[in-house]
């Protein structure tokens, strides 16, 4: 078991997962959601986690966000175990989880105030900059139950981008929008992406959508979570998900989540 | 606008003319029944002579701080209950229990331990507020999605800085009709206790009604009705009217 940097070497890994395993017990129920977990991510990279509802992909997005602590092993970001949720590691939600008692402003400043060291104009700069990035600043006085779905995610997105985390936890993010505004967003994400180099990791249950973003895709299956099988995706960007190419990864990966997901059902 | 004003204006007119007419039918003897300006003099006279103004200000100081307090004390007990299962099971049973009991039932209890005095009537308005909040906020806080305290923390927002940019914004709609109806009861039972029961520390609206009906001065009844119509409905307008257009524009629910 070597425990240095996997696949792409020179860059520093980012994030290490070693061994972690996480149970949830209630009264009725005792799950196993994650069963020796074993991943390495590295810094600046674009990962998409894969797999069917209950297959710990939150749960391990959780852990990593540090808002939930493993019962085995050990998750490390840069070096260091994780404690606790901290403005490096921001989490972004499936539904628009931005606040509605506040402006799409005082939303994006609100993560912009728990940094420290910034004055009140440091703010409203940055706050005015992530919201051009994600073409909404002037919808910045809006509320927020006046934007359209997309748009609450991009302003999810900004809020998340603003107090300039190295890695981004994005849980289904695009899951409950139509596929036209997905598309929007996933030509949005691949830029900034591009542009500010955050460590991305990115769940969802859309091999197509995990195909078009990220550089790995890992699979994983459910009782206990586990993970399946890894694939990288050397196209080039920005990619269109409706090309051909990308077709053929996102063809070959389904079928192989088909396969085990059927064997589980047959087994 | 103007047009509401102008609806509303009309409609109050009608109800005064349609007084009036009863009036002039002369179906009631003058004595149950004066006319709209009969009790117009009333309010002038007692205006001029200042009964009117000290019975009112009498009886809102002991509104306002009796409400104060129900709602210093209520709010906090709210969140609690909403917090930890042992004060649910203990502190909000309680709450859930007495605020079934009809405020005005504190009455005779408040008499006989502070007697006729302040305290007594705060004693009622505070009991009143209290436990019909403390059920609102636990409500409200139980009301709000989870997503928002882990987006919250996740952005490194914790513990009294959750509370109160968090958990209290969210659950300020449920806050809000939590007040409201703790003002609702808050008035009646000082209305009930001050007609009830004499207060020696000063003469509330609910006296001034009391010797109305002993002195068979319906004018005067009616005269203090009215004035505690008002006070009711200029409370709603300044002082939750607000807040509520506030929650509505927010967070986008219908107009009321």
């Amino acid at each position: 078991m070597q425990n240095v940097t996997p696949a792409i070497d020179a860059v520093p890994t980012k994030l290490v997962l070693e061994h972690v395993s996480k149970w949830f017990r209630t009264s009725s129920l005792h799950v196993q959601a994650l069963d020796d977990v074993t991943l390495h991510i590295a810094e600046g990279e674009f990962v998409c986690l894969v797999g069917p509802s209950g297959c710990g992909k939150s749960t391990l997005l959780n852990l990593i966000a540090g808002l939930d602590r493993p019962d085995g092993g050990t998750v490390q970001a840069d070096g260091q175990p994780i404690n606790g949720p901290g403005p490096h590691r921001l989490m972004m939600f499936q539904e628009a989880a931005l606040f509605p008692w506040l402006t799409v402003l005082g939303n994006v400043l609100f993560g912009l105030k728990l940094v420290k060291g910034l004055s009140a104009p440091e703010r409203r700069e940055k706050a005015e900059y992530f919201l051009e990035l994600v073409g909404l600043k002037r919808f910045m006085h809006s509320n927020v139950h006046e934007l359209s779905g997309g748009m609450r995610q991009r302003v999810a997105l900004a809020r998340s981008l603003a107090p300039n985390p190295s890695v981004l936890l994005m849980d289904e993010p695009f899951g409950a929008l139509d596929a036209l505004t997905r598309e929007q967003l996933y030509g949005d994400i691949q830029r900034i992406w591009s542009q500010h180099r955050k460590t991305i990791v990115f769940v969802t249950h859309n091999v197509r959508e995990a195909v078009c973003l990220g550089d790995r895709v890992i699979l994983f299956s459910p009782n206990p979570g586990r993970i399946r099988e890894e694939f990288s995706i050397p196209l080039p960007r920005s990619r269109d998900i409706n090309s051909v190419d990308l077709a053929r990864y996102s063809t070959e990966i389904t079928r192989v989540l088909k396969g085990y997901v059927q064997n589980e059902v047959a087994g | 606008m103007i047009a509401r004003w102008a609806v509303a204006s009309l409609f109050f007119a009608c109800l005064i003319g349609l007084w009036q007419l009863a009036v002039n039918a002369q179906i009631w003897s003058p004595l149950l029944l004066p006319s709209p300006a009969n009790v117009l003099v009333y309010l002038w006279s007692s205006v001029e002579d200042g009964t009117l103004w000290e019975a009112t200000l009498v009886t809102v100081r002991r509104l306002l701080i009796g409400y104060g307090l129900g709602i210093l004390v209520g709010l906090p007990l709210g969140l609690l209950t909403a917090s930890f299962r042992w004060s649910q099971d203990t502190i909000g049973v309680l709450a859930l229990g007495l605020q079934t009991l009809p405020s005005v039932c504190w009455v005779p209890l408040a008499l006989l331990w502070f007697g006729q005095t302040e305290s007594a009537m705060l004693f009622v308005v505070v009991m009143g507020t209290l436990w019909s909040l403390i059920i609102a906020t636990d409500t409200g806080v139980r009301t709000i999605p989870p997503i928002y305290s882990r987006a919250a923390r996740s952005m490194g927002s914790s513990g009294f800085h959750t509370w109160t940019h968090v958990i209290l914004p969210a659950a300020l709609p449920f806050l809000l009709s939590g007040m409201k109806q703790g003002w609702a009861f808050a008035w009646r039972s000082l209305m009930a206790a001050e007609i009830y029961v004499t207060i020696l520390t000063g003469f509330g609206l609910g006296h001034l009604l009391h010797y109305g009906r002993e002195l068979s001065a319906m004018d005067q009844v009616i005269g203090v009705m009215l004035v505690i119509v008002m006070i009711g409905l200029a409370v709603d307008k300044t002082l939750f009217a607000p807040v509520e257009r506030f929650l509505h524009r927010r967070w986008g629910t219908a107009r009321g």
